[in-house]
């Protein structure tokens, strides 16, 4: 058995390396970028065997096409419904589902959403750089070479983690999925210049409908639609930029700053995004609508708990799955067989442990 | 209008909260930002993710699943309250940055000149005899926002910006200087250039400058810099960095 190795035969239209982002460094200039649907890139690295953070593949709108040109391992694609193909069939989504050399991975092109994610057991084994393996291609730093994926490229995966071929059928259930509606509003957290807005802009960009615009990118998506007021002017000394974040210039469009924004600016900003519908934003196309609803801080964070159980949710199943043994198992003659392979969740002195076992075989 | 009250903590978003020291870009301030931003790291508390220094604000950026944010924010009120952690005890940290002025490393040398009435020789002495402050550090990875430089050397912008200006020019706009630390368009006029690489990211640290440094340019010549360079490329250089007691005020 061998890690996964990929040959880009075709590259899509942006197909980049990213994981959790690049974190703690922004004090000194740097970009945090990392996935931009941050949900199903995690469940897709759960379903794939990985732990949620491992690096993937994020493919937007036109996916690429991938030989698999070395080793075994398990392929689950999330996000946006891009075509996922495996040797020119249609393949299912939100499975983990085996892969080995001579398979051909595939997009036939964009059903709904904007950007899948990719993951690979092992994940995508580039180079460390500042604690990460995302891609953040203005600095031409991170994931592969800096750059999004070309024809000809060889992306190397992990070691895949233990009992990553127990995986094998596991499917997400419907309710744990990432599924956004795509009118559902965004909902916001306001601040932290909120008081730079007049009564009437406040009003204007809760009440209005807008529309995501052609910029829109993984630095940050501008909208299109009604004028925000300022109570004077637009500028602010320089700060910081949360990720979220929704800037309004002097024009008076809201821009929300996504994964590769820069990391301070002087635009005052109205309100941030709370971090589960940033996935959502994610999510949407140039022309698609966009309503933004005011919450609270504490409504934005158990919104965030409940994604994290979903999570914990899918890696309870993971375990029972991988526990379960197939039907496709020789069947002994001596009565049932013990599963030779297991997970389970141990609980020491008040700290959750992630177990799991496998019977190796003694090599004759 | 009604007035603000500083220290003040702001919410920005349920993965970051904010600690601004005022409305000005004063280094008075920024040093309260910049000794927060250091107490904020030691504090190590649980799910924090990054701290990032402005010029009169302190973000903090937490995973808003895994960290008890009430405790954080009350930790945070707490700490913007503390004075400047003991005036008189903090260490001016001053970073010397090598750079060789005019020639094709600062082709806009002259035309600085001509726009202040100095010699060339004048414009590099007043720009290297004063020490500037960082005041943070963004644009780009490890692109200073400077303060300090001599009011005397101020021009304007170029009215065509450059396509690529190469990592390490140092420039003036406006009133500020900067160093540019990697190649990216820009306005500014070029008066010389570091060897010294700003940002490195497969470098132990990346970046040198930390937002609270004052900076000094110390003019070298065409050797100097081919030694730097070459220990730049091979990762080696590291920088000199004074540290003296700040008289207390």
């Amino acid at each position: 058995m061998s890690a996964l190795v990929l040959e880009c035969r075709l590259p899509g239209m942006l197909t980049t390396v990213q994981d959790s982002g690049r974190w703690g460094y922004q004090g000194k200039g740097m970009p945090v970028a990392g996935a931009m649907d941050l949900q199903s890139f995690r469940l897709g690295n759960i379903l794939a065997g990985n732990d949620e953070n491992d690096a993937a593949l994020e493919v937007t709108v036109l996916g690429p096409t991938l030989y698999v040109a070395g080793g075994e391992g398990m392929a689950a694609v999330t996000g946006a419904d891009l075509g996922f193909r495996v040797n020119g069939r249609p393949a299912p989504m939100w499975t983990a589902l085996a892969v080995k050399t001579g398979d051909i991975l595939s997009f036939s092109g964009p059903v709904s959403g904007c950007r899948a994610y990719l993951c690979l057991s092992g994940g995508i084994d580039v180079p460390v750089v500042m604690e990460s393996r995302s891609t953040y291609t203005r600095a031409k730093l991170g994931g592969f070479e800096g750059r999004a994926l070309r024809k000809g490229d060889r992306v190397l995966c992990g070691e895949p983690r233990p009992l990553w071929k127990k995986c094998e059928g596991f499917v997400c259930p419907g309710e744990l999925r990432a599924v956004y509606p795509p009118d559902a509003p965004l909902r916001v957290v306001p601040g932290p210049q909120e008081d730079l807005f007049t009564a009437k802009g406040i009003q204007t960009f809760y009440g209005s409908d807008y529309a995501v615009s052609n910029s829109a990118d993984r630095m940050g998506y501008r909208m299109d639609g009604p004028e925000i007021e300022h109570t004077a002017a637009a500028d602010i000394i320089s700060d910081a930029i949360p990720l979220g974040a929704v800037q309004v210039p002097g024009h008076g469009q809201p821009i929300v700053m996504l994964a590769d924004r820069q990391t301070t600016g002087g635009y005052t900003k109205i309100g941030v995004v709370c971090s589960v519908d940033i996935a959502a934003l994610s999510q949407r196309l140039p022309g698609n609508g966009v309503r933004f609803v005011k919450i609270s801080l504490d409504e934005a964070l158990s919104l965030g708990k409940e994604e994290q159980r979903k999570r914990d949710e899918l890696r309870r199943l993971r375990a029972a799955w991988r526990s379960t043994p197939r039907s496709s198992a020789p069947v002994s003659a001596e009565g049932p067989e013990l599963p030779a392979a297991g997970e389970a969740i141990l609980k020491v002195d008040g700290v959750e442990h992630r177990v799991s076992w496998e019977e190796l075989q003694e090599v004759k | 209008m009604e007035e603000k009250k500083y220290p003040r903590i702001l919410t920005a978003g349920d993965g970051c909260v904010v600690a601004e020291f005022g409305d000005s870009i004063d280094p008075a301030v920024n040093s309260r930002v910049a000794a927060m931003g250091g107490d904020v790291w030691k504090l190590a508390f649980p799910g924090v993710l990054d701290v990032v220094p402005t010029y009169r604000s302190l973000a903090v950026y937490f995973d808003p699943v895994n960290t008890d944010v009430k405790r954080l924010y009350a930790r945070l009120g707490e700490l913007c309250l503390k004075e400047n952690s003991g005036a008189g005890n903090e260490r001016r940290r001053t970073i010397i940055v090598p750079t060789i002025y005019g020639g094709e490393w600062g082709p806009d040398i002259e035309d600085v000149a001509q726009h202040t009435g100095f010699s060339a020789e004048e414009v590099i002495e007043r720009h290297s005899g004063r020490e500037c402050y960082c005041y943070m550090l963004g644009f780009t990875p490890g692109f200073p926002y400077l303060g300090g430089m001599d009011p005397a050397l101020e021009v304007p912008r170029l009215k065509n910006p450059r396509e690529v200006i190469p990592a390490g020019a140092v420039a003036i706009g406006g009133k500020q200087t900067g160093i540019y630390s990697i190649a990216s368009p820009g306005g500014w006029r070029l008066i010389g250039r570091t060897p010294m690489l700003l940002f490195d990211p497969n470098r132990e640290p990346p970046i040198f400058l930390e937002a609270g440094m004052w900076i000094r340019f110390r003019p070298i010549d065409k050797a100097e810099f081919d030694d730097i360079e070459a220990a730049s490329i091979e990762g080696t250089y590291r920088p000199e960095i004074l540290e003296e007691e700040e008289a207390s005020s």
